[in-house]
């Protein structure tokens, strides 16, 4: 039996989430302070350390496992959400979290990805978006913008590409965030927020690659630029950005539109992560330079139902009401004879 | 007339239910199996029913049948041909003559040969009229018209009435059998028993059938199968998927784990999955996962994470699984994948048998990824090999293929409830000293398998994947010769597994000059060949078959060698040939194989075998 024992163990620290595994990304590389985040996180959330869970597939971002020191899996390319899911369902106990990257996730393991979005089970899912295969060194990705060189697009990509948000919400995420890489803060607190949702959290971190897409979210993420480039949504907040905290959002017809104001936040729209209805939800994930900031923060996070628990209800109610105690009982039942 | 081949004397009978796909067949049969577990018999049955869902009515395409051997001994196969068909339409008389033995019995409904309907099975006369049945015993039931005399006064509408009419067959058949009726009157009233009026609309048909039987003297003598000798126990019918859906239940509760199952639809394993997901009553975590992959690697995840964990499919979606099955190998992760066989390749033929996919669990994988390989041999036995599938799995912490097919699938034979003591216990291995002894790919000194520690267990945590492990500590590494000698633990970790299996046991002659080799869904009716055989004479013969296929039972070689020549008769192309070819080269293999997406005949095997002794 596997059961949760939870407050019995000593307070964690991140130390404690530090494998003895020498990480080996890149320098410069975006992943450290994802890695240095979720050890962070994880130090604050309230289970024993034998029940966390750390699952990811192929590709850079998946070797995160290795140096975490939780229960791990690094399985292989694109399943990681299904490992994930069958661990889940296994042992409702466990903190789960799986770790996995714009090609792992939405090529090769998208089946799995938009199923996971829509059946809600309490997993956790962090994306590490760099917007080409690093590990396998430079082919296009699903996120690749169109226009980049790639080993598989020398002339340029010429494919439209997915936009993470837009395909989790479209197939149901109750939870999307997104948060730069090098917004440690930004970070841990959507980590620990995903922890609290009860259902799939997915999480879009928007990851530099040193070496083949180097600098390829610097417009959005750079020091220059990103006040004006970003939006950060706090629920209940009004959606305002830039330098001078002067720019808000509205709308106009069925569009957003960005617009400056010189006192309060003059009509700028409230954000609401709660909002059921996910047509707000997927206007703000589509936004993208020049025409509106790229929104950061938490953009969705609604309840619902949560396959992990619904399931283990059920058993519960249906042993209650079964007469059969054990597999003999079962084995009786119906039509049997005896020969003597 | 021929001679009515049916005798007061005779030791067992094929009965062939066999009307529209509407006309409750399946049911009719079922009924008249437990009617004959009932009466001590020994049975094997098969279902042979229309792949589409809603086959046009009447048409020969649209016939559905339930074939059944019943005797007085032992019965491994739902035989060749059939001395007693019940034809319910013209098409299921077309559809079926051609394996009515002659001197066999027609019980046609004769109100349903109607001109409509005898244009629909493509006679130009009616057949019951026309002469063309001479060389059968032909009994004119007018089943639907006194069905409806029988259940007027229920105040059922004209449809309702109509559809009992089966059950005025099923009576006609317990006549015919001197069988009693109640015990067949308390299986309606347990199946139908929230609906009062339907279990009184059965049992009037029965009796009107019955009566039927009884007034016209349609049948000269009362036949009697005689109870067959079986062990003592309490029995029920069982089919293969049941079977093994229960197997794992039992495997889950002897061991104190929980049961995760994670599959994906396909025909023919579903019955497996149905099954579990109905058993959650008995705490079945079952997952119906977006696909074949995600049904594998959800397993992995599950047993990952500490539960006895299952995947169920057949060829198409063994194939799919593939990659992941190989994850199991190198992560060494305890897991049960059950192929449903059906034939082959691509969607070949999806409702039939077939046991082509030998080659694809033995090998179907990339790199050096042995794996253990069993297979069931009947309906029932699906249970324990499913057991044993588990048992193996968990104790040796490796991934198993269970081998089965659409024959056994769908099949029934009665199964003896397992008894206190029967089945082996499960033992965990789990290592049991403080975790600062433990490494995750420490081993066991006598098996080699790694312990299975799991989430939960405190101060085990460790990751595992699909990269190469150092040996011991399980820490990645490349190191040339660590991988080879990682790949050989791998293979010896397997091969050790002989050791626990049970030896071969040969039928027949134990040397000489002809050994008969099966394996899997073959066994009734090559078993049933070589005994009669056996009986007629023959002491030339030794029959051995195969369950355990890697690794293969200690005493293959010795068995082997004692005979002159070894004929391997299986439905592919020659696949478990050329696997003992390989393993055990310098012999004289044969082979017969039959690729037609049905069992073999035991005619068929017998003739073989003859042929093969006269070379």
């Amino acid at each position: 039996m596997q059961t949760a024992v939870e407050n019995t163990s000593p307070e964690l620290t991140k130390k404690d989430f530090v494998s003895d595994q020498a990480v080996r990304w890149c320098p410069g590389c975006g992943d450290y302070m994802i890695l240095a985040m979720m050890q962070k996180a994880f130090a604050q959330m309230d289970n024993a350390k034998e029940n966390f869970l750390s699952v990811s597939g192929i590709g850079c971002s998946s070797r995160i496992t290795y140096y975490l020191d939780t229960y791990g899996v690094h399985s292989i390319h694109g399943r990681a959400i299904a490992v994930a899911t069958g661990a889940k369902l296994a042992n409702p106990d466990l903190n789960v979290w799986v770790f996995t990257g714009d090609g792992d996730c939405m090529a090769i393991g998208g089946n799995h990805f938009i199923h996971a979005c829509r059946r809600n089970a309490d997993l956790n899912i962090i994306i590490f978006n760099n917007k080409i295969y690093g590990m396998t060194k430079g082919q296009s990705s699903p996120t690749t913008p169109e226009g980049l060189k790639t080993k598989t697009a020398p002339e340029g990509s010429h494919e439209n590409p997915f936009n993470i948000g837009e395909v989790a919400i479209g197939a149901g995420a109750t939870f999307f965030a997104r948060v730069p890489d090098n917004n440690p803060k930004l970070l841990e607190d959507i980590m620990m927020q995903a922890y609290q949702h009860k259902g799939t959290s997915v999480i879009e971190v928007l990851q530099n690659c040193v070496i083949f897409t180097d600098g390829i979210h610097e417009q959005i993420t750079g020091r220059e630029t990103k006040d004006d480039n970003q939006v950060l949504l706090q629920h209940g907040k009004p959606m305002i950005f830039g330098k001078e905290q002067n720019i808000g959002l509205k709308l106009n017809g069925m569009r957003l539109e960005k617009f400056t104001f010189d006192n309060g936040t003059d009509g700028s729209l409230i954000h609401d992560e709660e909002e059921k209805d996910p047509a707000m939800h997927l206007a703000l994930t589509r936004m993208q330079l020049p025409e509106h900031p790229v929104a950061m923060g938490v953009i969705r996070k609604v309840d619902a139902q949560n396959y992990s628990e619904n399931i283990h209800r059920v058993i519960e109610a249906e042993k209650k009401k079964s007469s059969f105690k054990n597999v003999k009982d079962l084995f009786k039942s119906g039509n049997t004879w005896e020969i003597t | 007339m021929t001679e009515n081949i049916l005798t007061p004397e005779m030791r067992k009978v094929v009965v062939r239910f066999s009307g529209d796909s509407g006309d409750g067949m399946q049911l009719t049969g079922d009924m008249f199996s437990q009617s004959s577990g009932i009466a001590g018999n020994d049975l094997t049955t098969i279902p042979d029913f229309p792949a589409e869902i809603r086959a046009p009515q009447g048409t020969i395409g649209g016939v559905s049948s339930f074939q059944i051997q019943i005797g007085g001994t032992e019965i491994y196969t739902p035989g060749d041909s059939v001395d007693v068909l019940v034809a319910m339409n013209p098409a299921a008389l077309a559809a079926n003559l051609p394996i009515l033995k002659p001197g066999g019995t027609i019980i046609a409904d004769v109100d349903a040969f109607t001109s409509k309907n005898l244009k629909k099975a493509d006679y130009d006369s009616n057949p019951l009229e026309d002469g063309s049945l001479d060389e059968f015993h032909v009994i004119l039931a007018p089943a639907t018209s006194l069905t409806k005399e029988a259940l007027k006064h229920l105040g059922l509408d004209m449809q309702a009435m109509t559809r009992s009419k089966n059950m005025f067959a099923l009576g006609v058949v317990l006549y015919m059998f001197s069988r009693p009726l109640e015990n067949t009157i308390r299986f309606i009233e347990n199946k139908f028993g929230h609906k009062p009026l339907l279990v009184e609309a059965n049992k009037h048909a029965i009796e009107a059938g019955y009566n039927f039987a009884e007034s016209t003297e349609v049948f000269g003598r009362a036949i009697v199968i005689p109870p067959a000798r079986l062990p003592k126990g309490t029995y029920r019918n069982i089919d293969g998927n049941t079977a093994i859906a229960w197997g794992l239940l039992a495997a889950a509760e002897n061991s104190g784990k929980k049961l995760s199952l994670s599959s994906y639809p396909i025909t023919p394993a579903s019955e497996i999955l149905h099954e579990l997901s109905a058993r959650k009553d008995m705490g079945a975590i079952v997952f119906q996962a977006e696909d074949e992959i995600a049904a594998v690697c959800a397993a992995i995840g599950a047993a990952f994470s500490g539960n006895l964990s299952a995947t169920t499919t057949s060829g198409p979606g063994a194939s799919l699984k593939s990659e992941a099955i190989g994850l199991a190998v190198i992560a060494e992760l305890p897991l049960v994948i059950v192929n449903v066989q059906r034939a082959g390749p691509s969607t070949g033929l999806p409702t039939k048998t077939e046991q082509s996919d030998l080659n694809q669990a033995l090998y179907g994988r990339h790199g050096d990824a042995p794996i253990v390989v069993m297979a069931a041999s009947s309906p029932d036995d699906c249970f324990y090999y499913s057991y044993e599938a588990a048992r193996i799995a968990i104790e040796h912490v490796t991934p198993v293929i269970l081998l089965s097919d659409t024959y056994l699938a769908s099949g029934t034979s009665p199964w003896r409830l397992p008894e206190n003591g029967d089945l082996e216990d499960i033992k965990i291995p789990k290592f049991e000293e403080d975790s600062e002894e433990w490494e995750p790919f420490m081993r066991d000194p006598e098996y080699l398998n790694r312990y299975w520690m799991s989430p939960g267990d405190k101060g085990f945590e460790h990751r595992n994947g699909g990269l190469e492990k150092k040996e011991n500590t399980g820490n990645l590494t490349y190191e040339p010769l660590n991988h080879e000698k990682m790949t050989k633990i791998r293979a010896e970790k397997i091969e050790r597994i002989a050791k626990r299996l049970p030896g071969l046991k040969v039928t027949g002659s134990q040397s000489g000059k002809l050994l008969v080799v099966g394996w899997g869904s073959t066994f009734g009716s090559i078993n049933t060949a070589v005994t009669e055989l056996i009986e007629e004479g023959e002491e030339q013969v030794g029959f051995v078959h195969f369950n355990y296929i890697n690794p293969l039972p200690e005493n293959t070689g010795e068995v082997l060698e004692k005979f002159d020549k070894i004929l391997v008769c299986e439905l592919n192309n020659g696949q478990f040939v050329n696997y003992l070819r390989t393993k055990f080269p310098g012999y004289q293999y044969l082979q017969f194989n039959k690729i037609q997406g049905q069992p073999f005949f035991t005619s068929e095997i017998k003739a073989e075998i003859i042929n093969t002794l006269s070379k």
